[in-house]
């Protein structure tokens, strides 16, 4: 087998196959990756979740993680948000000429461990090959189903006043850590994306607080544009305390350096949660005790007023307005 | 300590205060740690000149594009710039015509482009006050001595000085910008205080050292005779940084310069000194005079002044936001304008 990819691997003859089975199988292989046109699974009982997500990462391999593990982690964090049980996953990979094949077995493995972690099968897959230069190394599409939780129902639309905000780690590290593998920069910092597959975190949470409103994946645009976007759909106001967010030293250092706002770097394994008030001791403890929510920490609460806004107290014991993410000059980050 | 600061700055009742914060690091900071909230109605913080992005004038945006345009010159720019408007272009409209606009985080980043790129002119546009000219002049001392010749600047350079002196009436007090006196020391400050009646304290950049600053201006101004206090002793010296205003004025000299809102200023600026003009793109690309002009309803040159607020400016919010800014001062993250409309939309109290 050549040790690159060339166009004869998405023809879909011979080299396709020789692809599909060195690399592909000998990862994604499980009773339901059949020959077949499609998979066939049993329907579950009770309510289903569907998401895809596109990933086009670069680099392709970043400290914590790879763009494999980045596009399992997505779908099953998508699905998770849903309070749903990922099941299956269905992957489309459009690879670049030349890619070397040793690289694509790196990222097929690392799609195997993260799903394995969380229990979700990889059903069925779809490879193309793009010229060189057409794509830049290698571009990923899953589409996930899962199924909902019974008695759970988290949405966007239901933050209430008096409601207290939840991040499950300290924020901003997969955008970071991805601004810092460009050399423009020319910063050096130890930091690493929060990349991780998060359904078990989030069973653990729904099963000790079933009335979690909203749990939202805080992936591009941050925290803060995840709170804009709850508090429109909620059409309610939120209150952070700017102090309390968690962020990590080199992250605060790196965005002091350039300018940039933690609030608005993405994450791929921090989750935002919004719970009643009463609740939120059990799902703190109940997150500080998975490894992906020891950082958990109440960042803010809902309020009823300045709807549509989401306002900072600072330090002075004033509040001011969390200023709308705008156009920034960033690279790809997922 | 900072209880008895705020206290101050919220109780003060009398003769209406103008405080100046020259800084734009300063007016974001404000901004973004609610200290306006705090003052008393008698407190009256103006957003003033010291944002490079706000006072780069129309003309020095339209020489860039003409090099990248017609001279087919690579220009390296701090991303703030790109969007500045020229009388036609702004660089990152220019972009789109086809120039070659590069944006670099460190001049250095500039001569290293231009040493991968020998077959292209790159020139780097030097712009920003007494805290950013060492780093070009830093760029330059690398260009001359690896012979990067396909290397120029662009300069636009301010210092603050003149700038001081000018903008005197505009209020009762400057908070001076804490990393412009970091270099130059604090010398100017007590001279200013002697011989012009010219009161202000030297900011530090927190919340704490910000409201302490404005306390201090506060109590100082009761007493109603010139006063200079620096308030940001951890960082800034009275003899400044002896190193780098060496390192300025080993490559520059003092130019007449013209500033966005305020007009050409006798010394307001900083220049490359002739022996180095084959580093100088003016020079290098005989760039003709440009008599630029920017949009007449754009009223950035009294937001400079102090002369009115920026939502006193028919564009602000309409024509006029970040992502479309008719004016500089809506550009930068550090401009008065973009300040009001990412942090002033609500009554917050």
């Amino acid at each position: 087998m050549n040790d690159v990819i060339t166009m004869a691997h998405g023809a879909g003859g011979k080299q396709t196959n020789e692809l599909i089975d060195k690399v592909f199988k000998e990862y994604f292989s499980n009773p339901l990756f059949t020959g077949d046109d499609a998979a066939v699974m049993e329907a579950p009982k009770g309510r289903i979740a569907m998401s895809t997500d596109g990933f086009i990462v670069s680099p392709r391999f970043f400290p914590g993680g790879n763009i494999g593990k980045l596009s399992i982690c997505g779908t099953v964090n998508d699905l998770s948000c849903m309070g749903a049980k990922p099941l299956y996953l269905t992957c489309a990979f459009v690879i670049e000429e030349g890619l070397e094949i040793e690289e694509l077995r790196r990222i097929a493995e690392a799609m195997k461990k993260t799903a394995d972690e969380v229990g979700v099968r990889i059903v069925a897959g779809d490879t193309k090959v793009a010229g060189k230069g057409q794509v830049d190394g290698v571009f990923i599409t899953t589409t996930g189903v899962g199924e909902i939780m019974e008695g759970v129902n988290t949405s966007g639309t239901l933050a209430k006043d008096g409601d207290v905000v939840i991040t499950t780690g300290d924020i901003g590290r997969h955008g970071c850590t991805i601004l810092l593998q460009r050399d423009d920069y020319g910063i050096d910092a130890e930091v690493e994306s929060d990349c991780a597959p998060l359904w078990n975190l989030v069973k653990e949470s729904l099963d000790a607080v079933p009335e979690i409103h909203v749990i939202r994946d805080a992936t591009r645009g941050g925290v803060g544009t995840v709170l804009y976007e709850i508090a429109g759909q909620s059409n309610v106001g939120v209150e952070i305390n700017y102090d309390d967010i968690p962020v990590k030293e080199e992250v605060k250092g790196v965005c002091g350096l350039l300018g940039l706002e933690p609030l608005y770097l993405a994450n791929e394994g921090t989750l935002v949660m919004i719970v009643p008030e009463e609740k939120k001791d059990i799902l703190l403890d109940t997150l500080h005790k998975n490894k992906y929510g020891k950082g958990a920490a109440v960042i803010g609460r809902i309020t009823s007023d300045h709807q549509g806004y989401v306002v900072s107290n600072t330090q002075l014991g004033v509040k001011t307005i969390l200023p709308q993410p705008g156009n920034e000059l960033l690279p790809r980050i997922c | 300590m900072i209880d008895d600061a705020i206290k101050i700055v919220k109780e003060y009742k009398g003769k209406k205060l103008r405080i100046m914060e020259v800084c734009g690091t300063h007016t974001h900071e404000i901004f973004k740690q609610g200290v306006r909230q705090l003052l008393s109605e008698d407190i009256d913080l103006i957003s003033g000149p010291g944002c490079p992005v706000c006072v780069t004038q129309v003309d020095y945006i339209d020489e860039a594009v003409m090099l990248a345009l017609e001279k087919n010159v690579t220009i390296c720019s701090f991303g703030d710039l790109l969007k500045v408007p020229g009388t036609k272009y702004s660089l990152s409209a220019a972009r789109g015509q086809g120039a070659k606009v590069q944006v670099v985080y460190a001049p250095l980043d500039a001569v290293k482009y231009a040493k991968e790129h020998p077959d292209e002119e790159v020139v780097f546009l030097s712009v920003g006050f007494e805290t950013t000219v060492p780093s070009s002049c830093i760029a330059l001392q690398l260009a001359i001595k690896e012979g990067v010749k396909n290397f120029s600047l662009l300069t636009a350079n301010k210092t603050m000085p003149v700038a001081y002196r000018a903008m005197k009436n505009a209020c009762d007090c400057y908070l001076y910008p804490g990393h412009v006196h970091a270099i130059i020391g604090t010398g100017l400050c007590e001279e200013l205080r002697d011989n012009e009646g010219i009161s202000g304290v030297v900011a530090g950049f927190t919340p704490k050292e910000l409201v302490t600053a404005i306390a201090v201006a506060v109590t100082k101004l009761q007493e109603e005779k010139p006063f200079f206090v620096n308030c940001y002793p951890r960082v800034v010296k009275p003899e400044g940084s002896p190193a780098a205003v060496k390192l300025i004025y080993e490559y520059m000299e003092s130019s007449d310069e013209e500033w966005r809102g305020l007009g050409t200023m006798p010394g307001s600026g900083l220049k490359l000194k002739d022996k180095y003009s084959e580093y100088d793109a003016r020079i290098k690309f005989a760039i003709p005079p440009m008599h630029g002009h920017g949009n007449p309803a754009c009223r950035c040159a009294s937001v400079l002044k102090g002369e009115i607020k920026p939502y006193e400016c028919p564009c602000f919010g309409k024509i006029c936001t970040p992502e479309h800014a008719v004016g500089a001062c809506m550009v930068s993250d550090e401009g008065a304008c973009s300040a009001w409309y990412l942090y002033g939309g609500l009554d917050l109290k």
